[in-house]
């Protein structure tokens, strides 16, 4: 049986988006695919080596809350902070994996992690604040692998 | 209830680390021999399943007690 491959795009910086590339990955990785995630424009936020994503509500009408709050509520200072201390708080309660713990699994399990250069030189990022072992490129790098792929997702 | 080699205790975890963990643990198991795996999450039933039919790795018994849920799959 040949090897099957998974290839993602991230593109999202929040804490709510960041679950589904690491969770599609290092679960591929667990079932054999050869995976590679392709991070480009937010999504380089998950490379952080100290992760600080944030959740928010703005924008978000899907977002389950504890009580009905109107939006000009929700953009006061300090809700992003309180809405992400909560999330995380559930995410604990519940079993979730944090999302280092996620991303160090996939890098135990191999899947290959790819920053997108050119918006590391868009937004004048320092690749010192990015974690080790990750490769940069760009939009034909990911082709390379991604047309060779059974699977292909953008998150 | 049938022998086991080792046992993972994957009780409060959630998708994916109950499959996540148990990857981990067949890697540590020789062919044939028997992992058993307890969790607490619902979606795990089907997870295992899917997980053996994928990997190969047979699932020999799928069971629940108590609100826990017990595996037992045989490394290939």
């Amino acid at each position: 049986m040949s090897e099957k491959k998974l290839a993602i795009i991230a593109t999202k910086g929040t804490l709510d988006w960041a679950y589904p590339p690491f969770i599609l990955a290092s679960t591929a990785a667990a079932l054999g695919y050869e995976t590679q995630i392709f991070f480009t424009f937010y999504g380089l936020q998950l490379l952080k080596k100290k992760l600080d994503l944030k959740v928010t509500s703005i924008g978000n009408p899907g977002m389950p809350m504890p009580m009905p709050m109107p939006v000009l509520v929700q953009a006061l200072p300090g809700m992003e902070a309180m809405m992400t201390s909560m999330m995380k708080a559930k995410m604990k309660s519940k079993g979730v994996a944090p999302l280092e713990e996620l991303r160090e699994l996939c890098i135990e399990a191999e899947v290959k992690m790819v920053a997108c250069q050119m918006t590391v030189d868009l937004f004048d990022m320092s690749t010192d604040a990015f974690i080790d072992g990750i490769e940069y490129g760009g939009a034909a790098t990911f082709f390379e692998f991604a047309g060779e792929s059974d699977i292909c997702l953008f998150i | 209830m049938a022998n086991f080699d080792l046992e993972l205790d994957a009780s409060g975890l959630n998708c994916p680390l109950p499959i996540l963990r148990a990857k981990k643990s067949l890697a540590t198991l020789e062919s044939g021999q028997v992992l058993r795996i307890i969790a607490t999450d619902p979606g795990s039933v089907k997870d295992f399943q899917a997980f053996a039919k994928q990997t190969g790795n047979e699932l020999i018994e799928s069971h629940e007690d108590g609100g826990k849920f017990y595996f037992l799959i045989r490394k290939s």
